[in-house]
């Protein structure tokens, strides 16, 4: 013991050090400029490089959708080139007469009410399951997953018996179809996927096996082989008088298809929850289905949430692809609009084609951002 | 609340007595023999403090007891149920089995209240409310009702497995199970969670403590089980245990430990 007392101290602080603010950032914009885009001179090439490739590819892009684009006319002599519009750009006036063709197709015009109260039921369920603090979250996944595709069905096919009369599917087109295809693939491939995914990792090897087979068999064959079989070899199986509808096996195809992916998504997402979860779980006797519906799904799937709005953008721009087996989605009837003879001029197939573009970029970008805000919000949270 | 005593009624004659009862109990992990001849009854109210190198079995044998872990021979029998393959056999088990785990496995997603009342809710098919009132009587039973509504990232080790004692406690169950509870804890945390597990101790639960908490066991422990290579090598009182330890290997584990 008096070693230790003896043993001279080395150190002992005596008064506090002093908390300081962080030293100010670099100077103004310049100063921005010199660190963000002119660091070096490899930096600064690349920084001119991509200034050019701007200057070179967006003005014309400009210049064609609205400096010279022709916003209204009656037929395509506003949009040819004449002495005093040489150059001419956009024909908006053709989308302006054939915007509610590329809506709503063939739906009967006194009957188009229906499809718009279908967009906001859909935009409404979007909203209320999308937005993380919306209330009664659980309410709207029974709305949106229950209660909105009966409506849907009711609204837009029809239902006789409480005055609603049957509009027939081969009607429908343009953006409706594209919306449906779309709807019915994400309403479908969430539930389905998450089935598939625990199918894939169950104990039970039959369960297993054939989860295994589905998935690889659909994520091995293009989604335009899904679509030729799902029209062509559908009605094999079934009796000529029960044949379903064009639309409905297309409906099927693409459902069985995102449904594939959608299983992959989810099947990452439970990988990522750690085994104690299940542990914990399990010993707070909790069944099979509580453990994952209660404990694990939810965080998987929150885990995995931009992944799966990817695999929605993804599935959002494939349905393009029904117009193969002769349903009229938008891209489908913009071809078709271009043909007419009342609108034909060189630019009128560029036009249709940027507004198909446009389209599904807002709506694209929009998933897009969605998922980052998502990822942010998740990160932020710090609740792992 | 957890049962002070055994409820005489619910216990019938033949199966009175032992709380956990292990009989020839082998477990093989492929060639690896991990559990060898395991034969154990731990009474009602009893604690017990199984310590031991690790990978000698200690938590593989605390896991058959709710049948996280499954057995190739042998039986185990919990509160005269015989576990069983059969899924409705294990879930009875379990939910007179209370655990906590050395990683804590709080639900990240859920608060800490949400933690404890998932299982009363969802399992004991409780109220809402009521569920509720028992969570925060064992939080504040565990020392941290303040923190009811927040999510288990923003606490600290000590509070987070706390809190894993509260959710077990929710259950009320008559056995509790505690995995090297304080292993993941850095060491001015592990005071807090010894101690309420000491007060659990005093209130007469079925305790089985996997744990190198040579303090723990001399102050709480009823036997202390040493466990090395898949078998259950001494068997005794503390006293008896720390002082005058009978196997060779056990006297070499406790050289090691009690530096």
């Amino acid at each position: 013991m008096a070693a230790i007392a003896d043993t001279p101290v080395l150190y002992v602080r005596t008064a506090p050090a002093a908390k300081l603010p962080p030293p100010a950032a670099g100077s103004g914009f310049i100063g921005w400029l010199r660190v963000n885009l002119f660091a070096t001179p490899g930096n600064a090439i690349l920084t001119l490089a991509c200034v050019a490739l701007i200057a070179w590819a967006v003005p014309p892009l400009i210049r064609f959708l609205f400096i010279d684009a022709v916003w209204s006319g009656p037929n395509r002599e506003v949009c040819l080139a004449s002495p005093a519009h040489p150059e001419p750009g956009a024909c908006w006036a053709f989308v302006r007469v054939w915007l509610s063709y590329f809506l709503y197709g063939f739906y009967p015009i006194a009957e188009r009410w229906r499809v718009d109260v279908f967009f906001a039921a859909l935009a409404l369920g979007i909203a209320w399951l999308g937005s993380i603090s919306a209330p009664r979250r659980d309410l709207g996944a029974v709305y949106f997953f229950i209660v909105l595709p009966v409506l849907s069905f009711v609204l837009l096919y029809g239902l006789p018996a409480i005055g609603l009369a049957a509009v027939p599917t081969n009607l429908w087109g343009g953006v409706l179809v594209t919306i449906v295809v779309a709807a019915v693939g994400i309403v479908a491939s969430l539930p389905i996927g998450i089935l598939l995914a625990l199918g894939r990792r169950s104990e039970l090897p039959v369960v297993r096996w054939l989860a295994i087979g589905f998935i690889e068999f659909v994520r091995g064959v293009p989604l335009i082989t899904v679509l030729f079989m799902a029209s062509v070899m559908l009605p094999l199986f079934v009796p000529q008088r029960l044949e379903p509808d064009k639309l409905l096996r297309a409906l099927i195809g693409v459902a069985l298809f995102a449904s594939a992916y959608m299983a992959e998504v989810v099947r990452g997402g439970l990988a990522g929850v750690p085994r104690g979860q299940y542990e914990a779980a399990r010993a707070l006797a909790l069944t099979y289905w509580r453990m994952m519906g209660l404990v694990i799904l939810p965080q998987a799937l929150q885990v995995t949430l931009p992944n799966i709005v990817n695999t929605f953008i993804g599935l959002f721009k494939d349905t393009t692809l029904v117009f193969v087996v002769g349903i009229f989605d938008l891209l489908r009837t913009i071809e078709a609009a271009r043909g007419d003879p009342k609108w034909a001029t060189p630019v009128t197939a560029g036009t249709g084609y940027a507004f198909a573009a446009l389209f599904y970029f807002i709506f694209c970008y929009g998933m897009s951002r969605y998922a980052r805000g998502v990822e942010a919000r998740l990160s932020r949270g710090g609740r792992r | 609340m957890a049962r002070q005593k055994p409820d005489p009624a619910a216990a019938k004659p033949a199966r009175a007595g032992a709380a956990v009862a292990m009989t020839g109990l082998h477990k093989w992990y492929g060639e690896f023999h991990v559990l060898r001849d395991i034969n154990l009854a731990v009474g009602r109210g009893e604690r017990i403090v199984i310590c031991g190198p690790s990978g000698g079995g200690k938590s593989t044998l605390l896991r058959c007891v709710n049948r996280l872990e499954d057995w190739q021979r042998g039986s185990v029998v919990v509160d005269g149920v015989e576990l069983t393959a059969d899924p409705k056999t294990i879930l009875a088990v379990r939910r007179n089995v209370g655990m906590v785990f050395q990683q804590f496995n709080l639900f990240p997603h859920l608060t800490v209240l949400e933690n404890c009342t998932l299982a009363p809710i969802w399992v004991r098919r409780m109220a809402k409310k009521q569920a509720e009132e028992l969570a925060m009587r064992f939080l504040a039973r565990v020392k941290i009702p303040e923190q009811a509504h927040k999510y288990p990232a923003r606490l600290s080790g000590g509070q987070q497995q706390r809190v894993a004692i509260a959710r077990a406690l929710c259950m009320s169950p008559n056995i509790m199970l505690f995995d090297e509870p304080t292993s993941a804890l850095d060491p001015e945390m592990v005071k807090e969670v010894l101690d309420t597990m000491v007060e659990l101790a005093a209130d007469g639960i079925t305790m089985l403590v996997v744990s190198h908490e040579m303090g723990f066991a001399r102050q709480v422990a009823d036997r202390v089980i040493f466990m090395d290579d898949g078998q259950i090598v001494e068997v005794n009182a503390p006293k008896q245990f720390f002082a005058a330890p009978q196997h060779e290997r056990t006297r070499l584990f406790l050289q090691q430990v009690l530096r």
